[in-house]
């Protein structure tokens, strides 16, 4: 065993390591996968000085409680989430986009998401784990990635082979906001619903449902209705695309959906607005709102410099 | 060739290659995914060709829609017969307790089992695409008497290594999944390994595939 180790006191709810995701093999089944929220994931791994795409912890809803065996770490928690760190004689209520220091015995107890799904822990150091196609990121549904292609477990242990050295303490100024309205542009099947279809999805409220993971989000809300087909020859996915089948209650694809589909695609969210999507919880209300393309790209441009803007606080 | 690109989303082209699903178009789609593949774009994250359709997903920090479209629209599409098809034979044990819905095929097709597996292990069947779970083969084209429907109310689980029938195809659940394909026996062959990195799945698209029976004996001392 090494000598700088979590201990996993409490699994949670479903935590798993994430990194950036692979590339270049939905031709072969296997998604992208990588954290949901990228920019929550992002701002934890700079926060305490890691490299871009190294693994970080991300959980939902409830986290895990970990204690800690080793020499002094760094650690930072991005999202809304509420924990607390326990030492010796103190308990210290933890606060988010902040890197803290823990101890030998330490114990860090990532208590829930606050009105958001994901939350990331970010470790200072390298995080000693099982790549797979140059990816660490957990696909449980595959049984690929990093824990063997599990979500953790209560009491495996998380082994640090390397601290880094650095402890300076760094803090950000960032707020998490909710939206209700996400862009999208419209699917590639647009036309296969009534005219009175076409006005739900766009203006109508959905709610999403209990049945929404890391493959995808259900929504619940007003039928929309098909007047062409409910099945298509199936083919290719990609995340954010909005997919109706013959029940009418839209399918949103997530991080680690299906590569392949044979329903009608109604819409696309924007590149923009998927991490926004992805922290609506069971619940939330939902509405769909049309961009073109180039606005699509020129929010793109706009959601990138706002994360290269907040790296730069912290850097 | 393609007819028609269009985006999917804001980070995807959406290839067209024409209404009909045949080994024709679906060879051009594989032409295309194979040639595009060699090029190495850096901007492309991932490349989904199926039946008659080929989706580019890219990274909308490297380029955009319009500028991938016309890297796509002058690339060199290699039409030399450079498609190898490997002819792959995989074991199917059809025991009754894998034939899952043997008893539904024969009424929905009216044709008894032995006829439904004669028709079955005569065929040649041709890879179209993998997808859906990793490493699962859409395998091409039963005949038209063997054609039908999906379950009414999909399974929750299948089977890992069903061996299963819906409309013209026949596919493999490389592992237990929701499904609702006719199941009709199961395979001890292992179709995706993910310690191989290179080529995890065993069946790609252009392979030629050949089901061969097994009995449960067979089956159960099957060693790869």
């Amino acid at each position: 065993m090494s000598k700088n180790y979590f201990q996993v006191i409490r699994a949670g709810i479903n935590t798993t390591f994430q990194d950036e995701g692979r590339k270049n093999l939905y031709h072969v089944g296997i998604p992208f996968s990588g954290a949901m929220d990228k920019r929550n994931y992002l701002l934890s791994n700079k926060l305490v000085g890691n490299k871009i795409n190294s693994p970080a912890l991300e959980f939902a809803y409830q986290g895990p409680l970990l204690k800690y065996f080793g020499n002094k770490i760094n650690i930072a928690i991005t999202g809304d989430v509420n924990f607390r760190i326990k030492k010796k004689d103190i308990t210290i209520d933890g606060n988010c986009y902040q890197s803290l220091n823990l101890e030998d015995g330490d114990e860090l107890d990532i208590l829930s998401t606050n009105k958001s799904v994901y939350g990331y822990l970010a470790i200072g150091g390298q995080i000693d784990l099982k790549y797979q196609w140059s990816s660490c990121s957990t696909n449980t549904k595959a049984i690929i990635g990093a824990n063997d292609g599990k979500k953790f477990k209560n009491e495996q242990v998380i082994n640090i082979s390397q601290l880094n050295n650095h402890l300076v303490e760094k803090k950000l100024n960032y707020l998490n906001t909710k939206i209700e309205n996400i862009r999208i542009i419209k699917g590639t099947n647009f036309d296969y619903f009534s005219d009175k279809g076409k006005k739900i999805f766009l203006e109508k409220e959905f709610i999403v449902s209990k049945l929404t993971d890391r493959m995808g989000m259900r929504l619940e809300g007003p039928k929309i209705e098909n007047i062409i087909d409910t099945n298509i020859k199936s083919e290719g996915l990609i995340k954010g695309v909005i997919q109706v089948p013959a029940d009418g209650n839209p399918i949103v694809m997530l991080s680690d959906h299906g590569t392949i589909g044979g329903y009608p695609k109604i819409g696309v969210v924007i590149s923009a607005d998927y991490d926004k999507l992805v922290q609506l919880s069971p619940g939330s209300k939902i509405k769909f709102k049309q961009v073109d393309l180039s606005s699509a790209e020129n929010l793109f441009k706009l959601y990138d410099l706002e994360t290269q803007n907040l790296i730069s606080q912290i850097e | 060739m393609i007819k028609n690109i269009l985006n999917l989303g804001d980070a995807a082209l959406y290839c067209d290659f024409g209404k009909d699903v045949n080994r024709e178009t679906n060879t051009q789609v594989i032409r295309y995914f194979k040639s595009i593949q060699k090029e190495n774009i850096v901007s492309i994250n991932n490349l989904s060709p199926s039946y008659n359709k080929l989706i580019i997903s890219f990274d909308l920090k490297k380029t955009n829609f319009k500028d991938l479209k016309k890297l796509i629209e002058n690339l060199n599409i290699t039409n030399e017969d450079d498609l190898e098809n490997k002819k792959i034979e995989v074991p199917v044990c059809c025991d009754e307790n894998f034939a899952l819905d043997i008893v539904r095929l024969e009424n929905k097709l009216n044709l008894k089992r032995e006829k439904i597996y004669e028709n079955f292990f005569s065929k040649e069947f041709f890879c179209y695409m993998t997808g859906f779970i990793a490493g699962m083969p859409f395998l091409g084209d039963l005949s038209k008497n063997m054609r039908a429907n999906r379950l009414e109310t999909p399974r929750v689980r299948v089977p890992k290594g069903s061996v299963a029938l819906t409309e013209q195809f026949a596919n493999i659940y490389t592992f237990e999944s929701p499904g609702g394909w006719n199941v009709i026996g199961n395979s001890p062959l292992r179709i995706f390994d993910s310690s191989k990195e290179e080529s995890p799945n065993l069946i790609n698209p252009g392979d030629i595939v050949l089901f061969k029976e097994i009995s449960k004996n067979q089956y159960e001392n099957f060693n790869e």
